[in-house]
Parts: structure tokens; sequence; C-alpha cells
């Protein structure tokens, strides 16, 4: 597989998938909480500014909570997301896939600044590119995971077609390929959906007439599914 | 069992449980939701786990198997939360974790201290008999403004204030302190040369000016400013240092771990120092702001508050919460 995912095992047996995010997207990101700070500097620094020089510690004690503790807030409360990776729909997770809790966000947010270093993210840039789930250094040691929230694409449902028996039993992988192709064909364009079925023309049954084969492939995944006669 | 077959039969489980990750999601405003409705949650789960890993052996579509993968995955976050109960924690912690941690990590508290002490006396020695060095360790700017700072003849001590910026002195020195501790540690990861340097330095520089302040003659303005937060801020900057050379520690020497395992292990140990830090950290910026800065108070009366409150840190450190096994 050429996706950049990372497989983790859940108590209940079973391996989940995780998606990771790469640098575009949790650069992005980091833009977002970067504009957004800056804006709540914005906004304290006028509210404080009411109060002289009580509002002048207020604002420096606030600085400081803002810039040490505003990714970790957010990631503790809100299932691992700021308000940028959430707009760029990625999240932290631990690196067993549960939710981040308190020791490891600050672990992971207080090592920034060696991410910093030496000079515009310059270790935490490589310290991504040299393992394989984009960890930068505070990941690293707060074995954490940036990935993908998981969109999940529900198929249309495709023509009520009949099902259409195969000439030849197929083999597991064969019915897999056969049925994910009907499942994406609605997101194909037709001339791609012609292009691939045309592989599968000269196995497929000439007795369907002049139907084409990618319905007849459509058919077929029904079939495979348990369709079997017309409901 | 059919694709088909198999959706119907399990279709209103999956519903199910996916209105009960929503009732589950923390949200804001959201009320709390009452056990009864989620005691079913870990039944359903199973169910669902169940569910894909069928999918997945009998190769059902793709689409399926992610539309599962997708429930298993939430319902996971969901179920392997953890407890928060912050303020119980806070209190467990000073009480008994944070002296056990340091107590447990002594090694590398004690070599913190060592490299933040020694070579900051030889350099106290060294502008003692030469009081020029001090310009070789701090520039000229910094140390006429220090001067400035502790001159005998004004009434109010410690960086030029009156008595209105208390305040803001204490939130300039959390954010200032703080931010330093927090560098030395994260300075740790890259090989713990990045926590060497905040250490030496400033080990250093307090040696530098301690022996220049002498050399001017403003001992009692300066001692009398930092007797009373002395014990707090440098012992929080020294337990910064223990954690980030413990980071740093496991990058050069994995010992019997993958060295990616090793610096989680001592990401999570010495994150408590870290915490403790902290804590310590904050009564110092509160002493320095609201007690070393008033000169209403003897001299004698502040070098007396200082001694016990090294006596309290040592103490604290080295015997609370010794009773109760971890």
């Amino acid at each position: 597989m050429l996706d950049t995912t990372r497989a983790v095992e859940v108590p209940e047996g079973i391996t989940l998938s995780l998606p990771v995010a790469g640098y575009v997207s949790r650069a992005l990101a980091f833009l977002v909480d970067l504009i957004i700070r800056f804006v709540i500097f914005i906004g304290l620094s006028w509210i404080f500014s009411i109060f002289d020089r009580l509002g002048d510690g207020l604002l420096l004690l606030s600085v400081f909570l803002v810039e040490w503790f505003y990714p970790v807030f957010f990631e503790v409360f809100w299932l691992g997301q700021t308000p940028g990776k959430k707009v760029m729909g990625i999240l932290v997770v631990n690196d067993d896939g549960t939710p981040i809790n308190w020791s490891s966000s600050i672990i992971r947010n207080l090592l920034r600044f060696a991410d910093f270093l030496p000079a515009f993210w310059a270790f935490g840039l490589i310290s991504m590119m040299l393992n394989r789930d984009f960890k930068r250094l505070g990941d690293l040691a707060a074995g954490t995971l940036v990935i993908h929230q998981r969109e999940v694409i529900s198929p249309q449902s495709n023509h009520d077609a009949e099902g259409l028996a195969p000439k030849t039993p197929l083999k597991l992988d064969e019915q897999s390929a056969i049925i994910a192709y009907s499942d994406r064909i609605e997101r194909m364009t037709q001339a791609r959906a012609d292009e691939l079925a045309r592989y599968l023309t000269p196995w497929l049954q000439n007795s369907q007439g002049n139907q084409s084969s990618a319905l007849q492939i459509v058919r077929m995944a029904r079939w495979l599914k348990g369709r079997r006669e017309k409901e | 069992m059919r694709q088909e077959e198999f959706e119907q039969r399990y279709q209103s489980d999956w519903q199910t449980f996916e209105q009960s990750i929503e009732l589950a999601k923390p949200g804001w405003g959201k009320a709390k939701v009452s056990k009864a409705q989620l005691a079913e949650f870990s039944s359903q789960y199973r169910l669902v786990c169940y569910c894909l890993s069928l999918a997945r052996e009998r190769q059902y579509s793709p689409y399926l198997i992610q539309f599962l993968e997708n429930l298993v995955f939430q319902g996971h976050q969901i179920f392997y939360q953890k407890r928060l109960g912050v303020f119980r924690r806070i209190y467990q912690f000073i009480l008994f974790d944070f002296p056990n941690q340091v107590r447990q990590q002594a090694k590398f508290v004690w070599i913190a201290t060592a490299i933040f002490y020694f070579p900051g006396l030889i350099v106290f020695f060294l502008t003692l008999v030469f009081p020029e060095l001090i310009y070789a360790v701090v520039d000229a700017d910094m140390v006429g403004r220090i001067e400035a700072m502790y001159d005998p003849s004004l009434d109010r001590i410690g960086r030029e204030r009156q008595s209105d910026t208390d305040f803001m002195m204490f939130g300039f020195y959390i954010r200032n302190n703080i931010g330093i501790a927090f560098q030395c540690f994260a300075g740790g990861i890259l090989a713990t040369l990045g926590t060497l340097f905040y250490l030496l330095y400033n080990g250093i520089f307090f040696g530098a000016i301690d022996a220049h302040i002498i050399n001017i003659g403003y001992q009692e303005t300066f001692y009398s400013f930092v007797a009373g937060h002395s014990s707090y801020e440098l012992t929080g900057i020294v337990l910064s240092g223990a954690a980030g050379l413990q980071l740093g520690w496991a990058v050069i020497a994995p010992g019997a771990y993958s060295r990616k395992q090793a610096i989680v292990n001592a990401g999570r140990k010495s994150i408590s120092l870290v915490y403790g830090a902290i804590f310590l950290l904050l009564i110092a910026a509160f002493v320095e702001a609201f007690w070393s800065s008033t000169t209403s108070i003897a001299p004698n009366v502040k070098y007396t508050v200082g001694i016990i409150g090294w006596i309290v840190v040592i103490a604290y450190l080295t015997l609370m919460g010794r009773g109760r096994r971890q």
C-alpha cells in the first residue's frame, strides 16, 4: 500500500489503520492556530488595557498561558483537535489510537520549542522526514500521532439492477474487486467506468445482448452481495 | 453470509452504536449523560468490532469496511479515554507523587544540580578574584542595568518598580521563568545539548552577577531581594534541567528498549519533574513579586525567610510522601 497508514492493534483483537497526516495539512493547521492566537492576543491586550498595571500583569499571565497551553487545552478537551486541526480535519491521538491525555499533550507541546530550533522548525521538519509516521520531536517524546479524520463515503445505491451470476466461480479477491468497482462507479466519469470495464469484456457473457460491460459488472456485484432476484 | 444479508442483520445495531457515540462524545453545554443510557456501550462496541473483523475476513466491500472501521475508531476513542479529575490529581501530585518522583530520579537531579551550581561557583570565585571577568560573561549593558536595579540608594529593588507594579511583575516572572524552565526541558531532546546549555549558561550568569554585586558592595539590597525566592526558583530550574537530561539520555543511551520507546518512557517519567518545576516556579514568582521587592522589611528577616525557604524545599523533596507506596 502506498497510503501512509499505521496499523494499531486494539484490545478487541482487531487492527485499526490510522491514516497519518503529513507536513502540509499539519503546517496549515499550525498557521490557522497561529492566526487565532494572534487574534486572542490582540483581544486580550485591548481588554486588559483598561486595568493599567494590573492589566499588564494579567496580560503577561495570559500570554504565557496562550503561548504554551493553547494547544494543550484544546487537544485535551476537544478530542485531540485544536481549531486549526479541526479546520484541516486532522487530530492527535496516542500511538495506540487512544485519545490524548494531559501528560502526552503537555510533552508534545512543550517540545515545540525544540522543534523550532535552530530556526524555523528545522529540527521538527527533519525529524518528520526521518520517520514513517511524520513525527516531530514532540510527537516522538510524547508517543503521539497526528492522523486524518476519517471521512465516511457511503456508496450510492446504484440502479436497482437484477443480479447476474458470474460465468465461472470467482476467488475472494476477484469478488471484492468487482464489488469495489460497483461501489465506486457513481464517483467515476462514464468514460473511466467504461475504460475499466473493457478489461473484463472478453470474459463477460454475451448472452446479455448489447448491455454495456459496466452494467453487467454492476449486476454481478449485486449478485455477489446477495441479490439473486429482482425484489 | 452475503453482504446484503449481513448489512440487514446488523444495521440497527450499528445505528444504536452511532447514537451512543454521539451521546458519549464530550461537547460544550451538553448535559452529563446518565450512566444508564450508556450501560450497553461496551457490548455494543464489542459487537461492532466483531462485525468489522467478520467483514474483513469475508472481504466485504471496502465501503462497508471503512464505515465499520470508522465506527470502531470512534468507539475506541470514547471507550479508552482517561478520567480527568484534575483537582484531585494535582493535590495527589503535590503531596505524594512529586517528591517521590524527585527521589526516584535522584541520579538526574544530582547531575543537573552539579551542572548548574559547580561551574557557577567557579565563575563566582574567579570573578571575586578578577572583577573585570564579569564583562567577559555578561555584556556591559546588562551589567549597568543590574547595577541600577540593586543600587542601595533606591527605595524599591529588583527591576526598578513602583508599588503598583507588583502584579505586573508577577505576570512577568511567570512568563519569563517558567518559559525558561520549559525551554530547558525541551532542549533535552537534542541529546541533552539544549538542557546543558541552559543549565551552564544560567549557572555561570548567576555566579558572575553574584560576585560582581559583592565586588561593588551592593550585597544587602541584592541578597535581601533574592533570598526569599531563591530556593524555589533555583530548585525549579534544576528540576526542569533534570527532566531534560533524562529525556536526552534516552536518546543517547536507550538501554534495553528501542530508542523510540526509550524516549517515550523517559518523556512520561520526566514530565512529572516539569510539573513539579512549574509548581515551584509559581511559588517563586509569587514570592518574588509580592515579598522580595518590599523594602519595609528588615534584611535580616528576609534572610531568615530565605533560609527557611531552603529548609522547606529540601525537607519537602526528601521527606514528603514517603509513607505511601506508589
